[in-house]
């Protein structure tokens, strides 16, 4: 049996990309919550998030890498689609990344202009990925009707991300910031439900592919346990902070894990409903393949490679572990 | 002739976009590279002398080391995204060497630097000593192993070796030993590492120089002074020595790009080195000359009368000339000063007493003195390669995609934005920085911490 290499490759690039959600998103969530926030409990959130956001943002590198080495005649095609929304986001991506360094070290009105950029860097970020998102799942079709369709998904996930940094900073902070973590979450479980759910009724609406392939029976059946997994863990977090609420007894990580369940289970279901395709209705990933060669030094390297980026990121975040305090700076 | 007009003018505007982006990023990494060396330093004297003053320049170099890293990062991500946005010809084309190269750069350097920046940056007191060092290590030797392979992918772009055409008009690689380690990649290699050396030693030493300006009694800026002038005063003639060796491989690989470095318009035996000119394009000839007679011939062939090829021999094939000559102008003659400066300076510093007031001027407006060198050079050896963008193999105007004119303009006018608030906040948070001083900049720290 030979490797199927470009199935391989579309696996490690879905991996890739889901760990960057997760791990950018809850340092982006956090960002987008900092007006929430008095000045000293803004200090200790970027403190919690800032030994981690560069190794975060590298997954998106990894992402768009593995697009452009594994599928070349897809990453000229989807980055030249999605130009506009791209350019939004790197500008957000790059305001945000310099905010980090400089709401410390500037002062006066620059620190407050860096803080505020931090917010809206985050803020943009998130709402140009959802954009992206949308225009990818169909097909970059145009047109004011499936830009409404961005728009709902651009709030699904800014809303998935204040839920991802919201449930960080229970497990990371302490105090009246946890506290106040805790309704944050509600909020963002909240918002995450609405997007889930409009998302879930648009995307069949806006692209008959992905309707030929949830609404067949008796697949469909089976298919429903991905929305219902979604929904008890959803309950699950619910729960979680109605005995936060109460002062009772619930493991710091466990919200942040159940919202980490949620987006690999709608990552899943994403993935399901593009599989074949790495453009959608356009291009297959067999289609879209690089020479195997290089495919094969990739993977290569990659399988080298990765156990140890695994292992030092988990060194990282056992070095970093705890409760996150301001002031740890150098 | 209204499309041929768009698609040359969207050409431009996909050039000068990347072009600025590149030119921006480059500044950071060039900085960069070499200053995790010097904090590397910095870190094991303390470790092994015990020598508190160590660990206070550690402090505030890493703060300007995590500033322009970010800085780096942000662009960088910018640009492997451009890539694609701004030349999906060049992954159709060649996608098979430069994914891999790029893939390889951010499996083995890109997450190594970006974790351990933060145990380096954020973790002194939580790991032992000896922890803390070696990440300082791992970063920056991910900073190198990154440049590593980016200057491979350029350099096989310069000079391509070890791939072979399949059978659909892509290209693959045959051998990826002989596509990294291909013609230029040895030179391009050492003449960056040394560049970022002196960028950095130069940075050290002026914005030390700016401290000592203003107060004269700071035993640790004239510490770190003499710490980037010592690292300046070796790796200027270094530089001088590996730049001549560097243009003698361009000779033999890009005669082309030598031509248009000296205006070199006609071939010919005992040709003249023309130290200044305005070369002028349409007429094919340079303008104002000032000329050694016989002296190109001499310095590229070690010989008076050896003949060397002229714009004429390339055609259509030859890069402009007038920025890739001035540009030539502009390094080698940075270099030249800073090797006067640091030799000098390595004279005046020798005995460890604090230097005249003019000399700590002089290093104070030599700050940024690498960054021009520097962005001088990649403008020769970037321009020089025109109208290709992988040598004999894609042509830029090929490898160009199909944004508009409108929409590339658009953005362009952001990034340019983006970029001078970013250099402007940047510059001042530098100058705020050296002005202080190590010790101001630990207690408002510890103020902090004690406040929280």
């Amino acid at each position: 049996m030979t490797l199927d290499l470009p199935l391989v490759f579309a696996a490690l690039m879905g991996a890739a990309v889901l760990a960057y959600v997760v791990l950018d998103g809850y340092d982006l969530g956090v960002g987008m919550l900092m007006p929430a926030a008095s000045e000293s409990e803004q200090d200790v959130m970027v403190a919690s998030i800032g030994p981690f956001w560069d190794a975060n943002e590298t997954w998106l590198v990894l992402g768009v890498g593995l697009l452009l080495v594994a599928f070349p005649a897809a990453h000229g095609l989807v980055l030249t689609a999605l130009y506009l929304p791209v350019t939004v986001m790197l500008v957000g991506l790059m305001l945000r990344g310099v905010a980090f360094e400089l709401r410390v070290k500037a002062e006066g009105w620059h620190r407050e202009l860096w803080n505020w950029l931090f917010w809206f860097g985050s803020f943009v970020t998130a709402a140009a990925q959802g954009l992206m998102l949308a225009a990818y799942i169909t097909g970059f079709a145009p047109g004011a009707g499936y830009f409404l369709f961005g728009l709902i998904v651009a709030g699904g996930v800014c809303g998935g991300y204040v839920l991802l940094g919201a449930t960080w900073l229970i497990w990371r902070t302490e105090g009246a910031l946890r506290d106040k973590a805790v309704g944050w979450t509600r909020w963002g479980l909240a918002w995450v439900a609405l997007g889930i759910a409009l998302v879930s009724v648009a995307t069949p609406l806006a692209s008959a592919t992905v309707r030929g392939k949830w609404f067949d029976f008796p697949r469909t059946l089976g298919l429903m346990l991905l929305p219902l997994a979604c929904a008890a863990i959803w309950l699950w977090i619910w729960r979680l902070t109605t005995r936060l609420r109460r002062g009772g007894a619930v493991r710091d990580w466990q919200p942040f894990a159940g919202a980490v369940a949620i987006y690999a289970l709608a990552f899943a279901g994403l993935a399901y409903s593009l599989f074949p395709y790495v453009v959608m209705d356009r291009m297959t990933i067999w289609q879209a393949a690089a020479h195997p060669s290089s495919l094969k030094v990739v993977l290569a390297a990659a399988l080298l490679v990765l156990p140890f980026i695994i292992g030092y990121t988990a060194y990282s975040y056992r070095v970093f572990r705890g409760k996150a305090r301001a002031g740890l700076y150098h | 002739m209204d499309s041929a007009l768009a698609t040359s003018e969207a050409l431009l505007l996909a050039r000068a976009q990347f072009g600025l982006n590149i030119s921006f990023h480059i500044l950071f990494p060039a900085l960069t590279i070499a200053l995790a060396w010097v904090l590397v330093f910095f870190r094991a004297r303390h470790l092994r002398t015990g020598d508190s003053a160590w660990l206070e320049a550690y402090r505030l170099w890493a703060k300007v080391f995590a500033l322009s890293f970010a800085m780096g990062v942000v662009s960088g991500v910018v640009m492997s995204f451009q890539f694609g946005t701004n030349w999906p010809g060049f992954m159709n084309r060649v996608g098979n060497i430069a994914g891999p190269l790029l893939a390889f750069e951010v499996l083995t350097a890109f997450f190594l630097e970006a974790t351990f920046l933060g145990v380096m940056l954020f973790g002194m007191n939580r790991v032992p000593g000896w922890a803390h060092l070696a990440s300082t290590v791992l970063v920056a030797a991910g900073t190198t192993l990154s440049a590593f392979w980016i200057l491979a992918l350029n350099s096989w772009m310069q000079t391509p070796a070890g791939h072979v055409p399949a059978p659909d008009g892509q290209i693959v690689a045959g051998d990826w030993w002989a596509v990294i380690f291909n013609p230029s990649f040895p030179y391009r290699f050492t003449h960056m590492m040394l560049a970022s050396a002196l960028t950095a030693a130069f940075f050290l030493a002026g914005l030390s120089a700016w401290r000592l300006l203003k107060a004269a009694s700071d035993a640790l800026a004239l510490r770190t002074l003499r710490v980037g002038v010592a690292i300046a005063a070796v790796a200027a003639p270094l530089q001088a020595v590996v730049g001549d060796l560097h243009g003698l491989n361009t000779l033999e690989h890009q005669p082309a790009k030598i031509a248009a470095m000296e205006a070199i318009w006609e071939s010919g035996r005992g040709v003249p080195l023309v130290l200044f000119a305005l070369p002028n394009e349409a007429e094919r000839r340079n303008d104002y000359a000032i000329s050694i007679p016989k002296g190109a011939s001499w310095i590229l062939r070690h010989e008076a009368d050896a003949e060397l090829k002229g714009l004429d021999a390339f055609g259509a094939e030859a890069p402009p000339v007038a920025p890739v000559f001035i540009a030539f102008r502009v390094m080698v003659g940075m270099g030249a000063l800073m090797i006067a400066l640091a030799w000098y300076g390595a004279w005046r510093l020798r005995a460890g007493a604090l230097p005249p007031r003019w000399l700590l001027w002089a290093f104070a407006g030599f700050t940024f003195s690498g960054w021009i060198a520097t962005l001088a050079g990649w403008m020769v050896t970037e321009i020089g390669r025109q109208p290709w963008l992988v040598t004999g193999i894609l042509r830029t105007a090929e490898a160009a995609g199909p944004i508009s004119g409108a929409q590339l303009g658009a953005s362009l006018t952001g990034y340019a934005l983006t970029y001078a608030v970013l250099l402007a906040s940047y510059l001042v948070v530098l100058t705020h920085l050296a002005g202080k001083g190590a010790g101001a900049a630990a207690t408002a720290a510890a103020a902090r911490g004690a406040s929280a």
